[in-house]
């Protein structure tokens, strides 16, 4: 099992034949597999990691770091769970250390995600601060090279 | 001004040497443009972290000096524990273990100590290319002991027995091996060693790819009864630990042939590299998981390839060690250097002809797995593009 989601953390896109016979098995185990994955919530989805500056370089991105109050009961899951329901939240994660929430979120351009920041997380009960860190280049995501891999210099002999 | 020569200048003996069967391909695929290789000898894994750690701290905290000529003690002291944990067997770290500029400089400090002009060596093909060149540098004279297919390209006593002569004063033993991925097991090499062990013959068991084998544990011949005697080890660290560029290597044998041996890496290399000394201590030390993260990977792309290659109809044999693998290429009806040069020039994938490594390579091509599976994927997919191709020329005509 390590070993198909290390493949398809690679590759989500591999046919179920070529996964098959690098795991040696056959391509109906393979399938049985991934779906036994999927049904029981292991594999949560597949997407596609994009170039933003060949397909559509207005698109900006921002980390923000949260600082929130934790609530009676559930923690930082509630607020947590506010923030997540926003499409413009491309992740949230809860962090160790200076700041609680982790969040990247994804604008049109600067104003809509400063405008999101001020208007929608810095009102929401419970925020206590909020520092908005714009990306302004990505060089490697999940793994996968953006830009600036090293041409291979392996020589032949 | 008088004119030089050069001619004149060189050895007889250097000039009879032919250039690397591999490198001459692939001088080709280097003036193309979107070549994608599957011809590298070398990891493409970066050495463990922990490794090029310690190379810093070296660079730190310490002058870096020649070092005694069979290399530092703890490291030596690290390659003597290595090879009784792996194979039982114990050598002394002070006199038996000399460490060297790669496998490389083992296998040419043998040939050179053990060799008088005329000798015979047993070289087992296929195998990698620099066995017979050096062995005639030495002054010897390499006999090729070709392996077959039949036998999963293992060496068998069949294969042997005949080739052996009074002038025989070395076999070279290749395994795992490149370029076919062959390895040989305890039982494969008992016969191997009861017909050497009645003769006065030394065996070189070069074991570069020892710690990549798929499936079982490398078995090397020392552990054999009275075969440590009648064995020169070659092993380093390039391939194992993802380590070609730091130059690292060693060789384990009798007390008898390390003192005598070691006076050619005295006078001509001196030392190994100071810097790769000291980190290699860390290889042997503390990643033996990183070797097997390595090796897991490797077995991914082993058995995508195999699987690939059968499909698309080139059988290929299953290798056991290495990070090759050796289809077949025969009943397409071109010859290695044919298949490969037309699959170059028309589909843009650079492999090695299996005649590069000896005769018996005809009718194969070597194919490295030293590549990410999306370089490998994108390989194969033309691969078959071309084998297709092929078909239905055959069919037309």
């Amino acid at each position: 099992m390590k070993d198909i989601i290390k493949i398809l953390q690679q590759n989500a896109r591999i046919s179920n034949r070529e996964l098959s016979e690098m795991l040696g098995v056959s391509p109906e185990e393979a399938a049985a597999e991934i779906k036994r994955l999927e049904d029981s919530g292991v594999i949560k989805g597949y997407s596609v990691i994009v170039d933003d500056e060949l397909y559509d370089n207005s698109t900006v991105y921002a980390t923000i770091e949260l600082r929130v109050t934790p609530q009676r009961d559930c923690g930082f899951d509630d607020i947590a769970k506010t923030i997540m329901m926003y499409d413009e939240v491309e992740s949230i994660s809860l962090m160790s250390g200076a700041y609680d929430l982790s969040l990247e979120v994804k604008g049109d351009n600067l104003r809509d995600v400063a405008l999101f920041v001020s208007e929608r997380l810095a009102t929401i009960d419970g925020v206590l601060s909020t520092a908005t860190h714009f990306i302004l280049k990505k060089y490697k995501e999940k793994g996968i090279f953006i830009d600036g891999e090293e041409n291979d210099e392996r020589g032949l002999c | 001004m008088s004119v030089i020569d050069y001619n004149k200048a060189l050895s007889s003996k250097i000039k009879e040497i032919k250039p690397s069967g591999i490198r001459k391909f692939f001088d080709i695929a280097g003036t193309m443009e979107g070549v994608i290789s599957l011809g590298v000898g070398e990891p493409d894994f970066s050495t463990p972290w922990v490794i090029r750690k310690a190379a810093i701290k070296t660079l730190e905290r310490k002058h870096i000096i020649y070092g005694p000529n069979k290399g530092i003690a703890p490291l030596r002291k690290a390659i003597r524990d290595s090879i009784e944990k792996k194979h039982g067997v114990s050598y002394d770290s002070e006199d038996e273990i000399i460490v060297t500029v790669g496998g490389s400089e083992a296998i040419d400090m043998a040939v050179r100590g053990m060799l008088d002009p005329g000798d015979e060596v047993l070289v087992v093909e296929p195998c990698f290319v620099c066995y017979a060149p050096l062995v005639e540098l030495a002054g010897g004279v390499p006999v090729s002991v070709p392996t077959k297919i039949e036998n999963s390209f293992k060496l068998t006593v069949d294969d042997l027995k005949d080739k052996i002569t009074d002038k025989t004063k070395l076999l070279i033993l290749p395994f795992p091996n490149n370029p076919t991925g062959a390895v040989m097991t305890k039982e494969d090499l008992e016969p191997i060693a009861d017909l050497i062990r009645n003769t006065n013959i030394m065996i070189l068991s070069d074991e570069i790819y020892s710690e990549l084998t798929y499936g079982r544990k490398h078995f090397s011949i020392i552990s054999l009864d009275g075969m440590r005697e009648r064995t020169i080890l070659v092993n380093g660290f390039s391939k194992a630990y993802a380590m070609t560029g730091w130059r690292l290597g060693y060789m384990a044998a009798p007390r008898p042939i390390v003192s005598q041996l070691a006076k050619i890496h005295q006078y001509g290399i001196m030392c190994s590299p100071y810097i790769s000394q000291n980190a290699a201590i860390e290889a042997l030390t503390s990643c033996d998981g990183e070797v097997k993260r390595m090796v897991d990977e490797y077995d991914v792309r082993r058995r995508y390839l195999v699987s690939e290659f059968n499909r698309i109809g080139l059988s290929c044999f299953n290798p056991e060690g290495a990070f090759y693998v050796f289809p077949y290429i025969g009943d397409t009806g071109l010859s290695s250097e044919e298949f490969c040069e037309r699959l170059l020039y028309e589909e843009k994938v650079a492999a090695v002809p299996g005649s590069a490594f000896g005769s018996s390579g005809e009718g194969f091509m070597r194919i490295s797995y030293a590549y990410s599976l999306k370089h490998l994927m994108e390989a194969m997919h033309r691969i078959e593009k071309f084998v297709e191709r092929l078909k239905e020329e055959r069919h037309e005509s």
